[in-house]
């Protein structure tokens, strides 16, 4: 039996501190949560602490996501993670989440463009249990062709699920391909229906074979544990596996100089209402010069998240063109970000309207910058957030095992209400002019209406030209 | 880009910098099996990739009570901080302890039943090693109390909410807000209206004050109304082309045709022009009240101190609510299968049938066979068999969700438009084997194994005890409920699993909507 109150929850003081100004201040050397080792094989392992419930949380993170495929293949990564709970040469198929379940754990995985993850939720007396099994399919998949091809059609309903089905994921879909014009991150992480469609058990297995080892992986587990326990644990499992030597660091076409604003228009009636969208590349916080990308969330923040933001005030309160307008910087990435907007107008305001008044409000962010009031609030939103957050272990683990697959530190992630609470409004400003760059834009919008041409099938497009 | 992640059964999100939770929380056992509805309702951040509905302030995203779906429970309503929706559909007691696994970790803390010097009621964990204070509260009523012809009334007030009050216009009552760190936010369905108050204790006092400006001195200014109103009806215009949000209000309207339940919760077009500011007013007044308020706290706070915040944030508030009678009801319709035309490629299926009402002494049996049949993530029969063997689809679930009037066994399932009718008749033939058969026993041991496991999960975080403690109050499950939970599943036999099938699954009572252009599927009468 576990009483709650004798179990010790170092939250983040200096975050509370930060917002509180009171005697927290005085405590903030104790706010460092995380530990680390690396395993002799090279697998990292990353421990934080919460042991105020009997349950971790236990994630592995490899360093291979959409954006490390190879041409001609997208969605392979993906289409692996979900292969990964097929058999292996001593889990028949199927088994694997069954054996979780039936250890009274939740398990799922998930990939984006940086990385692919897969977790595990259970009691601490089960984490052995589960750190043998993820070890094991870590290279011991086997991949069986049926299962292959019936998985193959799940992820195609996947797709229809999450795009074709939804006209403001496909403007999405298309509006990203035309920001990144060289970089990866223009093809879906779930990958192209026509590539989809003919991916194979061959492509997964290479996939696998390339990047799925423990010296490309990081392994995060949160909740009521210490950093000794999990390196024992790690040892007698992940490290009985062999480096793979065929692992090498991940690099990536980068964009040119963006030099011409582009625009697209989607039209489709199932949009239900029409939305003006656009993006801009930016810098992420891995790329970003020091403290630029703070500014950018802090900039984002003030200019368009939210009622109290620049742009819900002007579009929707003072000259009600729009229902909603919004936006947010994202900058979580290996490589490059973005700054994303979307405006839903009021009924009949042309979009050309609503576009001259985003543009406006961003021509005066830039010219003037933001209130020293707006820039206060804003890093108590964000620092309010970091705290409340650390309420979750399973948020946690995915915090850092997030910034930590993508190249950040521990000491990044635990410096960032830091990091937030030193942004000036010239920075933000700076970061206003440099970010707001048209010819660096896309500017999307989709219409409620038929299309002028019949709309082209996603599964059979234009035959290659194979000469 | 990047930031825009595909799960192998969860959610497609995006981060802010660091920041990447609440995301998670959409994601970490909650949403398995339920592709599009936490992408939709991470409001916070709302995703481009995601339906614009999802920017909409305001419950309308949202799936309401008839149609609400089991993870509802830790999504967000309207960004300003978590909601309290505590839909899970668990069982009240109805069986005693008789054992426990013996490996079985056994969450416990200790609740304590607070009464404020004014006779306002509340259950607390205290929880001091951390600043910060969590209450969950709720009202009786939701959506059922909406007059006729105002539909979406409860909805609309929920918007309202952090939109003025006291002295304080939108603006500057937002950015107070802000200022103190403070998180609130309100939602509804059916039955209920529930409130969701997070605080830095540094900041307690102040933002203490600004939830009882909130909940007894809302200006409902004429702008602010006018401005709701407009992302209301946007909201609706967006969910009349969502397929999701489609076939979830049909079922509702056709299962439930003439009850309260089957009334659209976020109203319609005309009904949300309709509403008006005196409306609000009107349905505060009415719905606002201490005698039906029940209120979770965890956190860093004690009993006498959390008297004290009772009675400044609820004490001025009416004795008596003025609460609409609602009747009984349960699923039926003459037409069982509906087809909603739609231009998509991928229809939306979801069905349905009357289900046991909580307090039914087969009901946790009920809940045991569903997480066999339909509610066990990876490991359930429906996944199985529609998924695993013939990748028919990506996500394929059931829930039995008991209401205060009605309860339902319900489920869905998304399919290419080709592959439709075979769902169907996979899922018809798996309930009705279930029906003739029931579950073998190592599907019986392996579902408790799963539900008795995995209960601390639901407990690891304050906001999640929080929660808990205020469904407690609501579903009368008694205070020991933590305790004794898992020895009323333990206690479940493979006997009574094999009756409540076959009293539950139905097959041809089966009511079924479908959104799309599905091939080869007729409706019949």
């Amino acid at each position: 039996m576990i009483d709650r109150a004798y179990r010790v929850f170092s939250l983040s003081l200096i975050a509370i501190a930060m917002l509180t100004a009171t005697t927290f201040a005085r405590h903030a050397e104790a706010a460092t949560r995380a530990s680390e080792a690396t395993l002799p094989n090279g697998m990292r392992i990353v421990v934080i602490p919460d042991h105020r419930a009997p349950v971790v949380t236990h994630m592995v993170w490899y360093r291979t996501g959409a954006a490390d495929e190879p041409p001609g293949v997208s969605g392979i990564a993906h289409f692996l993670e979900h292969l990964m709970f097929k058999s292996t040469d001593t889990i028949p198929n199927g088994e694997f989440s069954k054996i979780v379940s039936r250890l009274g754990g939740q398990d799922n995985a998930f990939t984006a463009q940086d990385l692919t993850a897969y977790f595990q939720r259970v009691a601490k007396d089960r984490l052995p249990k589960v750190m043998a099994l993820e070890a094991d399919r870590m290279v011991h998949l086997r991949l069986e062709e049926k299962e292959v091809l019936t998985e193959r059609n799940v992820i195609l309903e996947e797709r229809r699920t999450r795009v074709e089905n939804n006209p403001a994921a496909i403007l999405d879909e298309q509006m990203n391909a035309a920001l990144f014009m060289s970089h990866p991150y223009g093809i879906p992480v779930i990958g192209w229906e026509h590539e989809i469609a003919r991916l194979s058990r061959e492509d997964a297995l290479a996939f696998y074979k390339t990047h799925y080892a423990p010296n490309n992986a990081i392994l995060v587990v949160s909740g009521d544990v210490t950093l000794d326990e999990v390196r024992k644990l790690a040892e007698a499992t992940y490290g009985k596996i062999p480096a793979n030597p065929a692992v090498v660091p991940r690099a990536r076409p980068q964009e040119p100089p963006h030099r011409a604003a582009r625009r697209l228009e989607l039209k489709d009636p199932r949009a239900g209402k029409a939305s003006w969208h656009r993006m801009y590349l930016a810098p992420s916080y891995k790329t970003a010069a020091p403290g630029e990308a703070e500014a950018l969330d802090i900039l984002m923040k003030v200019t368009a998240d939210g009622a109290t933001s620049r742009l819900y005030k002007a579009l929707v309160v003072e000259q009600r063109i729009a229902s909603s307008a919004r936006g947010y910087y994202s900058g979580s990435g290996r490589d490059d970000g973005k700054i994303s907007i979307v405006v839903v107008p009021a009924d009949g305001v042309p979009m050309a309207k609503v576009e001259a008044a985003v543009d406006a409000v961003l021509a005066d962010v830039r010219k003037n910058g933001v209130t020293a009031a707006e820039i206060e609030r804003a890093k108590k939103s964000y620092i309010a957030e970091y705290v409340y957050e650390a309420d979750s272990q399973a948020t946690l683990a995915r915090r850092y095992g997030w910034a930590l697959t993508v190249g950040q530190s521990v000491a990044d992630i635990e410096a960032w209400p830091d990091r937030i609470a030193k942004v000036t409004p010239e920075a933000v400003q700076a970061a206003a002019q440099k970010s707001f760059d048209i010819r660096r834009s896309v500017t999307g919008t989709l219409l409620p209406e038929a299309p002028d041409a019949p709309p082209q099938s996603a599964a059979n497009p234009a035959k290659p030209n194979r000469s | 880009m990047n930031d825009q992640s595909t799960s192998r059964g969860g959610a497609t999100f995006r981060s802010l910098g660091l920041t990447v939770a609440g995301i998670a929380a959409a994601l970490i056992g909650v949403a398995l099996l339920r592709p599009s509805a936490p992408q939709a309702r991470d409001a916070a951040k709302p995703a481009l990739a995601a339906p614009p509905t999802g920017q909409t302030k305001g419950s309308s995203t949202a799936p309401k009570m008839a149609e609400a779906k089991p993870d509802a429970k830790t999504a967000p309503k309207t960004g300003t901080g978590p909601a309290a929706i505590p839909t899970t559909a668990e069982p009240r007691a109805t069986v005693s302890a008789r054992r426990a696994a013996p490996e079985q970790v056994k969450p416990s803390m200790k609740i304590q039943q607070v009464t404020s010097p004014g006779g306002i009621k509340a259950w607390l964990v205290e929880e001091h090693s951390v600043p910060l204070l969590a209450v969950r509260f709720s009202f009786d009523g939701g959506s059922s109390q909406d007059p006729a012809g105002k539909e979406g009334v409860a909805n609309f007030l929920t918007a309202m909410m952090d939109e003025g009050a006291g002295d304080l216009d939108h603006t500057k009552y937002q950015e107070r807000m802000e200022e103190l760190a403070m998180r609130m936010s309100f939602t509804d369905d059916a039955d209920v209206m529930y409130g969701s108050f997070e605080t830095l204790t540094a900041n307690r006092d102040a933002a203490v004050d600004m939830l009882r400006l909130a909940i007894t001195k809302p200006r409902f200014d004429q702008e602010a109304v006018e401005r709701i109103r407009k992302q209301l009806l946007s909201g609706l215009a967006f969910a009349a082309k969502n397929p999701d949000r489609v076939v979830q209000r049909e079922w509702s309207a056709l299962a439930f045709k003439g009850h309260s339940y089957g009334r659209p919760a976020n109203g319609t077009p005309a009904t949300v022009a309709a509403i008006t500011r005196d409306d609000l007013v009107a349905f505060r007044q009415k719905n606002f009240a201490r005698d039906t308020l029940h209120v979770g706290v965890v956190g860093d706070i004690s009993a006498a101190e959390l008297g004290v915040l009772l009675d400044r944030v609820f004490g001025d508030l009416p004795a008596k609510a003025d609460i609409t009678p609602v009747g009984d009801a349960a699923p039926d319709a003459k037409d069982k299968l509906k087809i909603i035309e739609m231009d998509v490629p991928q229809s939306v299926v979801r069905f349905g049938m009357n289900a046991l009402p909580r307090k039914d002494k087969d009901f946790m049996a009920a809940y045991v066979l569903n997480q066999i049949l339909g509610g066990g993530g990876f490991a359930s029969r429906l996944m199985e068999e529609v998924r695993e063997k013939r990748g028919l689809a990506y996500s394929v679930y059931s829930y039995i969700q008991p209401m205060r009037r009605a309860s339902i066994f319900a489920g869905g399932v998304a399919t290419k438009n080709e592959a439709v009718a075979q769902s169907i008749d996979v899922i018809k033939q798996e309930l009705t084997r279930m029906a003739a058969d029931g579950p073998s026993q190592t599907e019986l041991d392996n579902a408790k194994s799963y539900l008795t496991g995995s209960f601390p999960l639901q407990l690891d975080t304050n906001a999640k005890i929080a929660n808990r403690l205020l469904w407690m109050q609501l579903e009368d499950t008694g205070i020991d409920y933590i305790d004794t939970r898992n020895a009323q599943i333990d206690a479940v036999t493979l006997d009574d699993v094999k009756r409540v099938a076959k009293r539950l699954l139905k097959v041809d009572d089966l009511i079924i909507t479908v959104v799309g252009k599905p091939k080869g599927l007729a409706p019949r009468g």
